[in-house]
Parts: structure tokens; C-alpha cells; sequence
């Protein structure tokens, strides 16, 4: 059976204690996954200053050139698995679809490409040269920026690789990681590993320590900053440190109002996308749209398309919805779906397809996509997330925009109302706020993403110099 | 590693069998006369319309009283548990840890004394010298060990040093979400520990698993003059065994892991040997207690030899007499050895099973 390591400060380790992921199609052991115990990630810890510092004897510009290297090495070369190996290992612990993985190591290697794009993006920086100096000036003005912790450790979901794009630029910003993957998917953060230190990127600068929640928390507790991707549980329990960037459930959203709400149609596609693309896995996926229209027509016609997406085969290059690993949580999430519907609340898509939401295909479970459409704003079902393609549609008065939306990582407006523009740009629960036609899914990688990685490893200090020291 | 096939070993296990039915019968016969016995099992007998005097012969024969409930060692009078025949003598009453509610109590005059100088002849001199003195890093309070470890140190020849820890408070935290305040709290005892060992000449000691992680984050123990560690109280995996022993301790400082409780006293573990992989074996002080490891859903059966099930404990002492209780935890049959002709557990952690989760803190 395969086994993946420790990897303390880049060593490979080997636990006695072991973690097993399973085939998702055979249920049987796939991977081994050595299990780092608590003390040992406390001990590790002790020495994160040294990892800081073999960082920040690189410049920027140094980091940023082996990031671009990485980008091919992720893409392209055995580490030590094979461009399809790791394909293949991805889609067997977490069912993605071949097709999928590879859309999610498109964008990995592309956020890894374009790494100064990114760095420019998150700094606003004129010249990142001064993230090596420390300071420097911007239209006359002093600036200057401190690592506000000497590493990163980042809790890792398991639901798509997509993700790890959020944390890869950490290493550009001198920042060193300790990673704690999924327990279904703990292949895509050791690949990149894998193709940070092909480039040239020292592997003391990187931790990989699967563990147990208690070590995730040890992980969090120990490095100087955190990130955290979980459910809403998970995100409670750190939501009042102030070191963790949380990542919890996106309720991305789409609303129509007016011209939008009347013209619909042309929206359909760019609707499907928001709710169905990486078979509805990601936080970025839309989860409910919100119309001053009629809410009952559209959800109609977005049942009927969303209805035609069935099971296919794992190697399908057309794949568009993703079997679950496990079959009980299938059946669990579709009966929680099921016991929140009443005559207000009426899975349209089930209708249309006219048969259950739990399919089973060659022996995978799936869910198949439900369109809700939902009669009041105030129904427990407007505002859910599921992680498959499911979609609430509601219909609001225009006044009700933005306040009924609620924490919205996206928010895709189609609407010309300016008035109602300057509303979302003032809303604070919008994480990213797409005027027009842009999928949900759709990001630019030159913005911050659900927090700015940048204002979250760095600070600004105030600072003044006579000019014979600086010069 | 020696199994029970050994012609020798069957011979050494028999005969061993052949001690503990002696010894049950002496145990029963000792708890159940009214000139000797506690008010609770002569009640007890009372009560159930049987003797076991006369029933028990053999320590199968314990079956017969089903299942012990430890609710019956919860709350007073804790006088209901002395025997008549040791009344006379000075008492002490030991709590469990009460990581679970109530905590249990049990009545005892030598038992934490004769326990832990059975204990102390497993230990090797080389490692944990006579006439040294210890750190006794480990719960404070209403708790057995306390004392038991004082006298360990004591019989070695040694003196013992201690620190105020409070378990209590520390689960109290956890459950509270006030994790940064357990941390401190660890930390308050770590540095009550740092203290000693900077400022006495201690060359053994005990402590508990987290315990002795957060301490070796501090002070390397090879260096302050620790020779062997004796750590319990507490789950410990086959990882935190090898992380101990190659990155905690170094191989010149003896790790002597156990498994043990106030009811039970304490098991001690077998040499390791490399084909174990770490995993941590232990045997209970036959006659004075037995281990069993017994099928999760019919506690009357027990396993075949390294199959899962739960642990089943019997105390045997003149002071204390609890038969068939089952364990908050979980374990792989062993079997007897060359050095323990008798059953042993491996891998012992808490019991999958239970719903209500067991919080431990820094003990």
C-alpha cells in the first residue's frame, strides 16, 4: 500500500501510528498516512525561528522564480508520483472526477505561475523589493512591514484541492509552513511540497504533519499565524483568535434585481456554472440566488438544466458531478435536505429528474443536484450549503438587498441599479463582490481571496529614518 | 518474544493458575466471614442468598458475581469498604481522578505500599539507583500516587519531591474551552518541577505523558541528571513510546511506561522488543490483580490472544476485593511471557465505545 510521511522540517518520518484512507469505489485502504502525536508537533515547533530564517535569506524575486518552477514541476514531473498517479490518487479518496482534479491542479499550478501577479495583488505594493528591505516608499511615503509570526499552520479540508491555492503564496512571502491535510486528501499540499522544493524552495522550510484534531489544534496553537478550512463547528471554535484566518462555509450567492430579474435567461449558464462546476464542492460555489423576480420560473428552468447532470465514469472528461467517499454521509446530508421541506421549500430538480436525490452508479454514491426553490427569505432552506450542487432560489422585495443575504464569501450581482451597487459595496458581509456577469467561481488571483494572505502575515509599522541611513 | 506454546512456559503459566485459585480462595474466604469481611460484601452476600465462601474455588469461579458496578464505590461511607479484620488500622481513602462526575473511592492501609514495592522490583537499579531521590511530577491531592511514588522513593532509599497539581481544575478548563488557561496551568507545574530538578539532586522520577512532553520542551533530563522515568496516568500510544524514548528521553535515560489506576494498582510493561513496533505491553501484579480482556458484547467471554475487547479488572488484596469490573478503555490481548505467566494487555487507550468522551488534561 502506498504510505505518505511526516514531513518534519522537509524530513521524511514514519509513524508507528498510522491513519488508512479508503478507495471510494472498492472501500478498500488506499493510502497509509503516518499520524504525527501532539508532543512531537509541539517539539517540532520549537525550531520554527530557524525555518523563518532560511527563509529570509532569499529575496522575493528569488522565491517568486522558483514558485513559477514549482508551477511545471506541480503540472508536469513525477514527485515522485506521476502527473496521473496523482490524478488518479486524488479522485480515489475523494471521488472527484479525473477531469476535475486536473481542473484543480490547473489552477494550483496557474496561482503558483503567476505568483508576482498574486504578490502584487495581495501587497499593492509599487515594488516587492521591499518585502526584502523591510521598507521603502510609496507616492512619497514611508512604509515599512514586519512577519507578524515566524510561520503559518494551515488545517487543510479534504473536499477539493482547489484550496490550496489560498496558501501556496505563503512561501513567496518568507513564511514557512506547517500543513495538516485532509484526511481524504492528503495528496495535493505534499505535491506541492514535492514542486516547491524541485525548485529550489529548501524542504526545512515546510512541516506535513497529518494528525488528530488535537494535533490540528497544536498545529494552530503553535505557529505565530493560522489558517483554518472546516465546517461551522470548526470555525466557532477559533473564530476568537484573532491569529486564525478562518475558512468556513462560503453561502456564496447570486443575486437579480430589476433588468437582471427581468432578463434571467441569459443567465442561466452562468448560474449552472456558479452552482454545479467542481460538482458543487467548493465555498465559491453558489448556494443560493436571490431574485426580485420570479423566483418559481427560474428555479425552473435551472432545475431542468441541472436536472441532465448525471453520474459518469471517473476517467469521463465531461464528468460534472462527483461521487462521495463515503456513502452514509450521502445519505445523511440528503436526509437533512429532505426533513426542511415542506410546501414552502420544494426540491424542483427532484421533480424534473423524477427520481432521488442518492443515486448509486457502478457502485458510487452520489448526490445529484437540487434546485430548492423556497417561498420566503425566512425559510430555514434560503440560506444553506451542502457541498454538492444544490441551490436555494428565493424571491425578495428590492429592499431587502443586500441585508437578507447574510455572511456571502461571493456575491455575483446581475442587476444595472446603481443605487443597489452602492449597497453591496457597502455591505461588510461580502468577501468578494463580482457587478455583472461573472461566475462565482470565477477568481482573479490579483485580489485578496476570503482575507488578504498578505495583511494576515505581515504588519505595517510606522517608520522614520534620517536619510545618511537609508540613504 | 516467548508465547504460551513454550512446553516450559505452559508449565510456568499452570502453575501460576494453580497460585491465583489459591490466592482467590483466600481472598474470598477472608472477605466474607464476618470477623473479617467489609459491611459491604457481607451485606452484599446477605443480600444475594449465596456464599461465596463456599461457591468460589477457583478464579473462574469470580463469574459468579457478574459484573461490578462502579457506581457502588462512588460516595459514603467509605467505612462500609474496611474490613473487619483490618479495622484497627490506620486509613487512608484515594479518589480516582474524577474525569467522570463522582469520583470512586477505595479505602486502603498498605495496599499503595506493597503495590509499589512489588513495582520497585522491576525496576533496574542501573537506571533508577537506590538511595536516589525523585520528582514526583504528577496529581496532587485525594490521588493514590501521591503517596504511592513518595513511597517508592522511600523504599529505594530515596526522598521524594512533589508539586501542587490539581487534574480537576485542568479538565475544568477544557471543558470550559479555556484551553490558553490549561496551558498556563501546565506550564505553572512544569516550572514547580523546573525548580526541583534545578535545585536538588534528583536522578528519578514520575510523571505523566503530557507532563513529561512539556517538560523535555524545557530541560534536557539527561542532562539535569535523570536516569529513569516512570510515566503513567494516562493513555500512551506505540508513537508516544518511540517519541519518548528516541526524541524526549535519548537512549541513556530508562522509560519505564505503566498502566494503572487507584482499583487496580499498577501494571508494568515488558522489555520491548523490536518486533513489537513500540507497542506497549503490559501485565497486571498477579495474584493482587488481574487483567482481562473481554468481548465488547458479552463481558463473560474473553478474546482470543491479540484480538481487541475491553478491559476487565479484579482486585485481590485483603483491603480491597472488586471482581470482574470493566474498564473505561480498550486493549489487544497479550499472552504470558517468560517474565509474567499470565495474561497481559497491549496497547491499552480509552474504550472506543463510550459516547460521553473522557477528557484528560495535563494528567
Amino acid at each position: 500500500m502506498l504510505h505518505l510521511p511526516i514531513l518534519r522540517y522537509g524530513k521524511p518520518y514514519r509513524s508507528v501510528d498510522v491513519s488508512t484512507a479508503v478507495h471510494y469505489r472498492t472501500r478498500q485502504p488506499f493510502v497509509e498516512i503516518s499520524q504525527a502525536n501532539v508532543g512531537l508537533i509541539r517539539r517540532d515547533l520549537l525550531q520554527q525561528h530557524e525555518a523563518a530564517a532560511i527563509l529570509q535569506g532569499f529575496t522575493t524575486r528569488e522565491l517568486i522564480a522558483m514558485a513559477g518552477k514549482a508551477s511545471g514541476y506541480f503540472l508536469n514531473d513525477d514527485l515522485p508520483q506521476s502527473p496521473q498517479e496523482f490524478v488518479e490518487s486524488v479522485s480515489a479518496t475523494t471521488g472527484l472526477p479525473w477531469v476535475m482534479v486536473r481542473r484543480n491542479m490547473d489552477k494550483i499550478a496557474g496561482v503558483l505561475a503567476s505568483m508576482e501577479t498574486v504578490l502584487m495583488g495581495l501587497t499593492r505594493l509599487p515594488d516587492l523589493d521591499m518585502l526584502d528591505t523591510g521598507r521603502g516608499e510609496m507616492d512619497g511615503r514611508a512604509l515599512s512591514f514586519f512577519p507578524r509570526g515566524d510561520s503559518m499552520g494551515v488545517i487543510l479540508p479534504s473536499n477539493s484541492p482547489g484550496v490550496h491555492s489560498l496558501w501556496a503564496p505563503a512561501i513567496a512571502l518568507k513564511t514557512p509552513l506547517f500543513l495538516k491535510p485532509g484526511s481524504s486528501e492528503p495528496w495535493t499540499p505534499y505535491r506541492i511540497i514535492q514542486a516547491y522544493v524541485k525548485a529550489g524552495v529548501p524542504a526545512e522550510v515546510f512541516g506535513y504533519y497529518p494528525t488528530s484534531h488535537a494535533g490540528g489544534a497544536e498545529v494552530l496553537r503553535g505557529t505565530g499565524r493560522g489558517m483554518l478550512f472546516g465546517d461551522v463547528a470548526a470555525a466557532k471554535a477559533w473564530g476568537g483568535d484573532p491569529r486564525i484566518e478562518i475558512h468556513g462555509p462560503g453561502y456564496s450567492k447570486i443575486i437579480l434585481a430589476d433588468d437582471g430579474a427581468a432578463s434571467w435567461e441569459k443567465y442561466l449558464d452562468l448560474m449552472v456554472d456558479s452552482v454545479a462546476n467542481n460538482s458543487g464542492r467548493s465555498c465559491v460555489n453558489c448556494s443560493s440566488i436571490w431574485t426580485t423576480g420570479d423566483a418559481r420560473e427560474l428555479a425552473q428552468a435551472l432545475a431542468e438544466r441541472l436536472a441532465k447532470i448525471k453520474p459518469t465514469s471517473e476517467d469521463d472528461p465531461h464528468a460534472a458531478v462527483a461521487p462521495l467517499a463515503n456513502p452514509d454521509v450521502a445519505k445523511r446530508i440528503s436526509a437533512m435536505v429532505d426533513s426542511e421541506l415542506d410546501g414552502d421549500a420544494v426540491d424542483l430538480c427532484a421533480k424534473v429528474r423524477g427520481s432521488e436525490r442518492v443515486a448509486v452508479y457502478e457502485g458510487c454514491t452520489y448526490l445529484l443536484p437540487s434546485v430548492i426553490h423556497v417561498s420566503s427569505k425566512e425559510h430555514s432552506m434560503a440560506n444553506r450549503e451542502f457541498g454538492y450542487p444544490h441551490v436555494s432560489v428565493v424571491q425578495v422585495e428590492p429592499s431587502d438587498l443586500p441585508h437578507c443575504l447574510g455572511p456571502t464569501l461571493v456575491c455575483t450581482a446581475l442587476t444595472n441599479d446603481t443605487k443597489l451597487h452602492q449597497r453591496l459595496l457597502a455591505n461588510p458581509h461580502i468577501g468578494r463582490l463580482n457587478l455583472g456577469a461573472i461566475s462565482t467561481m470565477k477568481i482573479s488571483w490579483d485580489q485578496p481571496h476570503e482575507g488578504n494572505l498578505f495583511d494576515h502575515l505581515y504588519s505595517r509599522r510606522a517608520f522614520q529614518a534620517v536619510p545618511e541611513l537609508v540613504g | 518474544m516467548s508465547t504460551a506454546t513454550q512446553p516450559d512456559l505452559f508449565a510456568r503459566v499452570n502453575a501460576n493458575k494453580e497460585r491465583l485459585d489459591a490466592h482467590v480462595r483466600e481472598i474470598v474466604q477472608w472477605h466474607f466471614n464476618p470477623e473479617t469481611g467489609c459491611p459491604f460484601w457481607l451485606n452484599w452476600s446477605q443480600e444475594a442468598g449465596w456464599d461465596p465462601r463456599t461457591a468460589v474455588n477457583c478464579y473462574e469461579d469470580l463469574e459468579k458475581f457478574g459484573n461490578f458496578s462502579d457506581d457502588e464505590l462512588r460516595g459514603g461511607p467509605v467505612s462500609r469498604w474496611i474490613p473487619k479484620g483490618l479495622a484497627q488500622r490506620p486509613a487512608y481513602v484515594f479518589e480516582t481522578g474524577g474525569s467522570t462526575g463522582l469520583p470512586k473511592s477505595r479505602v486502603q492501609m498498605d495496599d499503595f505500599r506493597i503495590d509499589y514495592e512489588n513495582f520497585s522490583e522491576t525496576l533496574p537499579d542501573e537506571s533508577f539507583p537506590k538511595g536516589s531521590d525523585w520528582l514526583m511530577l504528577g496529581p496532587s491531592g485525594p490521588r493514590r500516587l501521591r503517596l504511592a511514588v513518595e513511597h517508592l522513593a522511600q523504599h529505594r532509599g530515596g526522598i521524594a519531591f512533589s508539586v501542587d497539581l490539581d487534574p480537576r481544575w485542568v479538565i475544568k478548563l477544557i471543558k470550559r474551552g479555556q484551553l490558553q488557561e490549561a496551558e498556563l496551568y501546565k506550564q505553572h507545574c512544569i516550572n514547580q518541577a523546573l525548580t526541583i530538578l534545578r535545585s536538588h539532586e534528583v536522578k528519578c522520577m514520575f510523571t505523566t505523558p503530557k507532563l513529561l512532553e512539556a517538560l523535555c520542551e524545557k530541560i534536557n533530563l539527561e542532562k539535569a541528571g535523570i536516569k529513569g522515568v516512570f510515566c503513567g496516568g494516562t493513555e500512551m500510544t506505540p508513537q508516544f513510546h518511540r517519541f519518548a524514548v528516541e526524541e524526549l528521553l535519548g537512549p541513556n535515560v530508562y522509560f519505564a511506561p505503566t498502566y494503572g489506576n487507584t482499583l487496580m494498582g499498577l501494571a508494568t510493561h515488558r522489555a520491548p522488543e523490536p518486533e513489537d513496533n513500540w507497542a506497549i505491553i503490559y501485565y497486571p501484579p498477579c495474584p493482587r490483580a488481574m487483567l482481562e480482556v473481554v468481548d465488547f458484547d458479552d463481558a463473560t467471554k474473553i478474546v482470543g490472544y491479540g484480538e481487541t475487547g475491553r478491559v476487565r479488572l479484579t482486585t485481590l488484596t485483603k483491603e480491597t476485593f472488586i471482581p470482574r469490573f470493566l474498564e473505561r478503555d480498550e486493549c489487544e490481548r497479550e499472552a504470558p511471557c517468560d517474565q509474567y505467566p499470565w495474561d497481559g494487555v497491549r496497547n491499552v487507550r480509552p474504550f472506543s465505545r463510550f459516547q460521553k468522551s473522557v477528557v484528560e488534561g495535563v494528567y
